[in-house]
């Protein structure tokens, strides 16, 4: 990125930083975390701890970084190195992103971003230009992905309220900043868990490694007994409501899975999967020593902010996530798609200079779909 | 600890304080080794052994549930205790580790029939509270169900790779996963040979007593059957070698073998996906998980930590070490086979 692209970007996230530190609190438990930092061009620092909202609020002023992170584990040591820290236990974290949902918009609205020459092109495997293979895929706001997202929390939601007996009210959402949203489950009986057991869960959630036995299918002497009825609990509950459709159809729908036989059953498992599971990110959850993006701080994917949804259904998030002035600033900008934010449209744009609010700008040079003029 | 009544101590022996229940019987071990008449029950003690080693369940004068005769109870449990004493004079550590498996697979038997009896409910609260005190796994009863936090059942069932203990395919409700006697037994199985075999481990070796060196040689002779194990020379060190014969067998490494395993290769440039393969004969073996583990002590994922393979001090600690005489004057496994100015 260009010297005075980040000139500009910091000074922005600075002027965040300072009016909007409401925004931005240290999580509960502040002294057994971990906190880190990255700053543009350039890597993480990590292994920081920070006391209070002033401590945290003093760190953001003097480094200026394009994104914070705090752990969601408790360690005795949050500042030593990882094998001193002494882990204690960690919230139950979730991740879910629009882009690992095999949506069909998506083709719509992203950008290849050449590495080498900096040409854009539609979402395409090869440089149009000068045909390097160095490409950033880079995708603007759509409503469809939001909305897909949303859906996936729901799920996941569900299950945790539903399965695992979580209060609703240690359930928290926060829109990711970019295109997802990041769910924390606080205070329940998974605290202290390891990885290879939030791995388990995992699956669980995503609906991974069923057996037909359990969903009613016998591998010998196959009967209509055992098949889960219409309004079961848990997963033989949403299988049945998905598989047979509604109630009356059970019967025949069953006669069907009995004659296509065991391992057609099986393959019907692993297919409904991809509708039934809750599409989150493995690695988010069974990592229990992540430092994690920080509530009320700026994405650097978007200049967005990373924020808690108070009502999922109604929750926007290219107006609700947008705190950066509207102070115009002249850009030159490249980007072929038409976006959305704060209400009002912007683009499309074929490499010309243009006056546009620097929360605009901000989101389009932090793609590099722009830069300052 | 529990108070357990007579039967119960049959039942369970390992539950038993071994000093306090001969002396609260009146005995001394030396009277077994001189009195013909107690004498007799080294020689049962020794067939236990010889059962557990032939991966046998030793059938007990118990029938049943029922108390069968006033004096079979106290016999039950001498000629466990007497079992103890005999390994640990042999000091065979294969044969402790089959007996206690053997003595694990035998209280198995009677805590899922305890569990799942229903005309007698102290039965079933001890088999509950046993559960409780020794694995820290709260269980309840549900209707026809014994109900545990799914947390709890997570930290057990990572250990089995059969597809039927994940949690999807388990009925969960409110937090918890439902089990049947059978299954919430099973579950424990590991921890409870674990337990059993510290016991042992763990109890006083006594000297010498007149009347067991007999069944003691006996039982040195026995071990020579397992002890299969010879170490080679060769670039690794034995602690390594002696990992990845483990692995290979596809038996369970503790944690602290694997951490010692896999730094070791890391720090000899080996890849994590070079070494990955090692742990898929691990009864536990996760391929997402050991990929992510591989990672973290690689310092390719998360903290950026790369963690060093531990000391030949520490190892020794957690008895990974099997010294040979090539190992000497190294403190790290790392050392092992350079030459040293
Ligand atoms: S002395 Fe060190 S290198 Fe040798 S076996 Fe023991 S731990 Fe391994
Ligand atoms: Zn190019
Ligand atoms: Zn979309």
């Amino acid at each position: 990125m260009k010297e005075t692209d980040i000139k500009f970007l910091e000074s922005a996230f600075k002027k965040y930083y300072f009016e909007q530190f409401n925004l931005i609190r240290v999580p509960e438990r502040t002294s057994e975390r971990e906190f880190g930092y990255q700053k543009f061009n350039s890597g993480m620092t990590r292994h920081i701890s920070v006391k209070d909202d002033k401590e945290l609020h003093l760190l953001l002023m003097q480094n200026v970084p394009s994104d914070v992170y705090c752990s969601n584990a408790y360690y005795s040591f949050p500042n030593l190195p990882m094998n001193e820290k002494d882990w204690k236990e960690a919230d139950l974290i979730f991740d879910i992103d629009a882009k690992d949902l095999n949506l069909s918009c998506r083709t719509n609205h992203t950008l290849s971003v050449c590495n080498d020459c900096s040409e854009i092109s539609n979402n395409s495997e090869k440089c149009l230009k000068c045909n390097s293979t160095k490409l950033e895929k880079k995708s603007v706001p759509c409503k469809n992905c939001i909305d897909a997202s949303k859906t996936e929390v729901l799920k996941l939601s569900e299950i945790l309220i539903n399965d695992f007996s979580i209060n609703k009210d240690n359930i928290q959402v926060y829109f990711s900043g970019n295109e997802g949203f990041h769910i924390y489950v606080y205070n329940t009986q998974f605290q202290q868990i390891g990885s290879r057991e939030r791995s388990e869960l995992v699956d669980y959630i995503m609906f991974n490694g069923a057996i037909p036995e359990k969903f009613g299918m016998k591998k010998f002497k196959p009967n209509r007994n055992s098949f889960p009825d219409f309004d079961e609990s848990g997963w033989r509950g949403r299988f049945s409501k998905y598989v047979y459709g509604s109630k009356s159809k059970r019967s025949k729908i069953i006669s069907e899975l009995l004659s296509n036989g065991y391992s057609s059953f099986q393959k019907t498992l692993d297919d409904v999967s991809e509708n039934i599971g809750a599409k989150i990110d493995p690695n988010v959850t069974m990592d229990i020593h992540r430092i994690f993006r920080l509530p009320g701080s700026i994405n650097s994917k978007s200049g967005l902010t990373k924020i808690h949804c108070k009502n999922l259904e109604k929750f926007d998030a290219y107006i609700d996530s947008s705190f950066l002035s509207d102070d115009t600033v002249e850009v030159l900008a490249n980007c072929p798609i038409e976006f959305k934010l704060k209400n009002k449209k912007f683009g499309p744009y074929h490499n010309e200079k243009v006056s546009i609010p620097t929360f605009a700008a901000v989101y389009m040079i932090c793609k590099k779909l722009a830069t300052i003029a | 600890m529990l108070s357990l009544g007579q039967d119960e101590i049959a039942k369970y022996p390992f539950l038993a304080d071994a000093g306090q229940y001969l002396k609260d019987k009146g005995f001394t071990l030396e009277q077994f080794g001189t009195d013909p008449d107690l004498k007799e029950l080294i020689t049962k003690a020794y067939e236990r052994i010889q059962v557990a080693a032939d991966g046998k369940i030793y059938k007990s004068d118990l029938i049943g549930d029922q108390v069968s005769k006033e004096a079979a109870l106290p016999r039950e449990v001498f000629s466990f205790l007497l079992a103890i004493v005999l390994l640990k004079l042999s000091g065979m550590h294969t044969l402790i580790k089959r007996f206690a498996l053997a003595e694990a697979r035998r209280a198995e038997k009677y805590l899922e029939k305890d569990l799942a009896n229903i005309s007698d409910e102290s039965k079933k609260q001890l088999a509950i509270r046993v559960i409780d005190d020794l694995f820290s796994v709260q269980i309840e009863k549900l209707d026809d169900y014994f109900v545990i936090p799914v947390s709890d059942y997570l930290k057990h069932s990572i250990n089995f790779h059969e597809r039927e203990w994940k949690l999807i395919n388990r009925h969960v409700e409110n937090g918890q996963v439902f089990l049947t006697p059978h299954e919430t037994v099973r579950l424990i199985r590991k921890e409870l040979g674990t337990y059993i075999n510290a016991k042992i481990v763990n109890a006083k070796t006594p000297t010498m007593i007149p009347g067991f060196e007999d069944s003691v040689n006996k039982l040195v002779m026995l071990s020579k059957k397992f002890s299969t194990f010879t170490v080679t020379t060769g670039e690794y060190p034995p602690c390594i070698k002696h990992a990845i014969d483990i692995l290979e067998k596809g038996e369970n490494l503790p944690h602290s073998g694997r951490f010692m395993l896999a730094t070791f290769l890391l720090s000899k440039g080996q890849s994590v996906q070079q070494i990955a393969p090692l742990f898929k004969n691990a009864p536990d073996y996760n391929e997402r998980v050991t990929l992510y583990q591989l990672n973290h002590l690689a310092g390719t994922s998360g903290s950026g930590t790369q963690y060093s393979c531990p000391s030949c001090e520490k190892l020794k600690t957690q008895s990974l070490c099997f010294a040979t005489s090539e190992c000497e004057g190294i403190i790290t496994p790392l050392q092992f086979g350079k030459k040293r100015k």
